[in-house]
């Protein structure tokens, strides 16, 4: 029964789709599990009376609340306990317990290159299509559980060689200073532009240093997906499938070559902030982590800190996933030594958990700047990680002046 | 006027004319049927019993979810014709008619034939695509 339902959710995707069949799949990745009101607990519950189990392994995106630090839910208790449910319902369908937006930073979550699989959450999917070489379409509330129970998507979209060829090739222009190309502050900046640009197409980005991090990866795509559709972008010289420019064009002619200059850059970083960002001004919080910080960035947050506190009227709010956080025991013991709080398992965009204040949130994520301001009405700041740790220690608004090579 | 069905059903209704995309996350609030999203041209308008006409469905996956809260609390449309297919949407319908017996027939059309209609206009959805006037 509840089985049936997911294959017939499955068939009306690939109905849509366009797909003349369906592929088996390895693994999935879920975002049902993020309450949106009764009709998410009332098909969650329809799946379990009908008796359905995902058939492989799948991994959890971020819920409504914190479960290991329930404590930080600062809205309506009804609100959260019906959030609690329904990921508990999720896991009850036999879905790991992850609760987290960066399943890729887990280890035994991550799909190879070529690997068939159904991934919901927009970052996570063009993470999966990009820096994995995983396959897979953008997939949403519903769909991602009912792939996860039959083991199978429809064979359309970027499941397909053809579609994840490059069709744009967007080239960093040779204003843009060598150190902002070093500098991690660069990547959701340029992100947010490669969205805006690309809209729903596959873009090859030119010009990039080779061999990237994933945190600049993961940077890149969580922006582009927030400005834009993207599902999948090419890094020449860092993702699996664009070790050149014509590998990641399968040899083709672009659609158009777009230069991306220093000031389209400064326009957009300008852009992600919603207040007055003058030095010296006072912030009331300062929020790092989206999407969830990896154990690499836990300790650059951690030397960033130097052994300082956070400054008593600021909350320094670190999200991360409860996996990741098992494995940096010691950075998190660091940061909670500073002062900081750490968050598992959501976001603080998502709800009432940042502290209430009529003072700017700062924050070094530009898919968190792109929608806080709508989500949870916080007025941002945006700036590189160094900055947000940085004024977290001072109260107030602190500028690198060199990072970004401004008059 | 003719096209794809994606969530089959029959609907009739005035049409809402969208200039923009919407994304229904963040931009329809489910229990009230108003278009949120404070960018949108269309901000203000309700959606509730009207075809909801637009050029593309935008943006978040979790638009299939809003859809079915919006038909479990009432305040759905009565149907939605598309300029291009959107499986996000069509999930969405198929859950609220399993979950509520809601019919929100989805159909996608031509988009020069989408363009012709007028904000305000009567029109009827059959079940096999047809769009005739309500």
């Amino acid at each position: 029964m509840g089985a049936a339902l997911a294959m017939r959710l499955v068939v009306r995707v690939a109905q849509a789709l366009d797909a003349e069949r369906l592929i088996p799949i390895t693994r999935a990745h879920v975002d049902s599990c993020l309450y949106h009101g009764q009709a998410s607990l009332d098909f969650a519950q329809r799946l379990l009376d009908g008796g359905a189990r995902v058939s492989v392994p799948t991994t959890l995106n971020v819920g409504s609340l914190d479960l290991l630090h329930p404590e930080l839910w600062r809205g309506d208790p009804e609100h959260a306990e019906r959030g609690r449910r329904l990921m508990e319902a999720y896991r009850a369908l036999g879905c790991h317990a992850t609760y987290t937006c960066a399943p890729y930073q887990l280890s035994d979550a991550r799909p190879g290159l070529g690997e068939q699989v159904a991934w919901a959450e927009s970052n996570a999917i063009v993470f999966a299509n990009s820096v994995l070489g995983a396959r897979t379409e953008r997939y949403g509330d519903f769909t991602d559980i009912a792939c996860a129970i039959t083991g199978r998507a429809p064979n359309a979209g970027l499941h397909r060689t053809d579609a994840r060829r490059a069709v744009l090739v967007l080239r960093l222009a040779a204003d843009v200073p060598e150190a902002l190309r070093d500098a991690d502050a660069l990547y959701p900046v340029l992100g947010i532009v490669v969205g805006r640009r690309a809209g729903s197409r596959v873009a090859a980005l030119d010009g990039l240093p080779p061999g990237l991090s994933e945190d600049r990866l993961k940077a890149i795509g969580a922006a582009a997906a927030s400005s834009g559709a993207v599902a999948m972008f090419h890094a020449v010289g860092s993702t699996p499938e664009a070790p050149t420019l014509e590998a990641a064009l399968h040899g083709g002619q672009p659609e158009a070559v777009v230069e991306i200059t220093i000031d389209e850059l400064r326009a957009a970083r300008d852009a992600l902030s919603t207040a007055d960002a003058v030095p010296g001004a006072p912030i009331g919080a300062v929020s790092l982590g989206t999407p969830h910080a990896s154990v690499a960035e836990l300790h650059h947050i951690v030397a960033e800190l130097a052994g300082r506190r956070v400054h008593p009227d600021v909350e320094l709010l670190v999200a991360t996933s409860r996996g990741v956080l098992a494995a940096a025991e010691e950075a998190a013991r660091r940061l909670q030594d500073a002062g900081a709080e750490l968050l598992v398992d959501t976001c603080s965009y998502l709800g009432p958990i940042l502290r209430p204040t009529p003072l700017p949130v700062m924050t070094d994520s530009a898919k968190w700047a792109y929608y806080a301001p709508g989500n949870i009405g916080a007025r941002v700041v945006f700036a590189s990680r160094r900055e947000c740790v940085e004024s977290a220690v001072r109260g107030r608004v602190w500028r690198d002046p060199a990072l970004w090579g401004d008059a | 006027m003719n096209g794809h069905v994606l969530a089959p059903g029959t609907a009739a209704g005035e049409a809402l004319v969208l200039d923009e995309p919407l994304s229904l996350w963040g931009g329809l609030d489910p229990n009230s049927g108003e278009i949120i999203d404070a960018h949108h041209p269309q901000h203000g308008a309700v959606v509730t019993g009207r075809v909801l006409v637009m050029p593309a469905a935008r943006g978040s996956s979790s638009s299939s979810s809003v859809l079915a809260e919006a038909a479990r609390v009432g305040t759905a449309p009565s149907a939605i014709l598309l300029g291009e297919p959107d499986h996000i949407l069509a999930v969405g319908a198929a859950v609220a008619e399993d979950l509520y017996g809601a019919r929100i027939p989805i159909v996608v059309v031509d988009p020069r034939q989408l363009a012709s209609i007028r904000a305000g206009q009567r029109l009827r959805i059959e079940g096999d695509g047809r769009i005739g006037p309500g």
